[in-house]
């Protein structure tokens, strides 16, 4: 199975409520399109079901809409990030103390790059 | 380390709170060899035209279309994208260069958060590469070539490096045969590679 439009398409029609145009998916910014080429990638891979993906997604969605989101569509992505983040997870890849390290390590990659220049992950951002 | 979510300083790149998410499950999921970061990159690129509202494309429209709107763009292309409802992120400023046949512009930073992606799209997957960014310092005119577009001798090409405060717009050349185009079909013709200076506006015939 490879990584390409039509299995982004076909995610997207076996995910109703995802952002689409009559072609496929369309993202509100960047991050949005890597958070779904990961995903993509992953039930690529046989990781999850699409059945699997989407209950995650509806259970972090509702957990938003208790805790307040105003569910708009707006907040889609963030939700989908979250499902993702918790897949990983359940599915014993990175536990959510991994994922904090490394986007800890972004973080300090970030700060220490000057601006313009490519923000490369190093050994001493896990510091 | 600076954890603080507001703290905004210009001398360093930085990161949302969702790109660092992002990019942390990135290099896991890359290191454990779940994904191809390259794969990745590939799908990512076919949604060029499907990230962001792409707000450039009706701006260089209608500067192609109304030469008093065209004027406040070349003299403050903030002020003027904001005009069209579009508003940039607090501080940043926005400069419009226009392509003339004398001579041609081009823009090369893009790797952080200064590429101005809700005026003009996703970035190009190779505009994050240092050899990229070296290889248009030194021979633009080739790597324009590269692309497919070739420019008269005579057309100076002129090379532009974002600042922390300064993004650039290319505008392009507003192509023959389409006198009397509404803002609507000129905006079709107006691609994010025009509006970066590696490409062209398309013609007529290519969206016919």
């Amino acid at each position: 199975m490879t990584l390409d439009p039509a299995a982004a398409r076909r995610a997207a029609d076996a995910l109703p409520g995802l952002p689409r145009d009559a072609e496929g998916p369309v993202f509100g910014a960047p991050w949005e399109a890597q958070a779904f080429a990961m995903t993509l990638a992953l039930h690529a891979r046989g990781l999850f079901t699409w059945g699997e993906w989407a209950a995650m997604l509806a259970d972090e969605i509702k957990r938003a809409q208790a805790a307040g989101d105003p569910d708009t569509g707006e907040t889609y992505y963030r939700h989908w990030l979250a499902a993702l983040e918790r897949m990983v997870a359940v599915k014993g890849v990175a536990d959510s103390g991994t994922l904090a390290r490394y986007r800890d390590a972004w973080d300090h990659a970030a700060d220490r790059t000057p601006h313009g220049r490519p923000i490369v992950l190093a050994p001493e951002d896990f510091d | 380390m600076s954890r603080d979510p507001h703290h905004h300083d210009h001398d360093h790149s930085e990161l949302s709170e969702t790109e660092l998410r992002v990019r942390a499950l990135e290099s896991i999921l890359t290191q454990k060899g779940y994904v191809d970061p390259a794969a990745l990159d590939l799908l990512i690129e076919t949604y060029e035209t499907k990230v962001g509202p792409r707000n450039g494309a009706r701006v260089v429209a209608r500067a192609w279309s109304d030469p008093g709107y065209r004027a406040r763009l070349l003299a403050d292309a903030t002020l003027a994208i904001a005009e069209l409802g579009y508003l940039g992120r607090q501080g940043e400023h926005i400069v419009a260069l226009e392509n003339t046949p004398r001579c041609h512009h081009m823009v090369v930073c893009t790797l952080c958060s200064c590429y101005p992606w809700p005026v003009l799209g996703l970035p190009p997957v190779w505009y994050k590469s240092a050899p990229y960014r070296s290889r248009v310092v030194a021979d633009p005119r080739g790597v324009l070539r590269d692309f497919g577009v070739e420019l008269p001798t005579g057309t100076e090409i002129r090379v532009w490096d974002s600042t922390a405060e300064i993004r650039y717009l290319v505008v392009p050349m507003r192509p023959a045969g389409t006198e009397g185009w509404s803002e609507e079909r000129l905006a079709a013709l107006v691609t994010r590679d025009s509006m970066i200076g590696t490409g062209l506006a398309r013609t007529p015939a290519e969206v016919a």
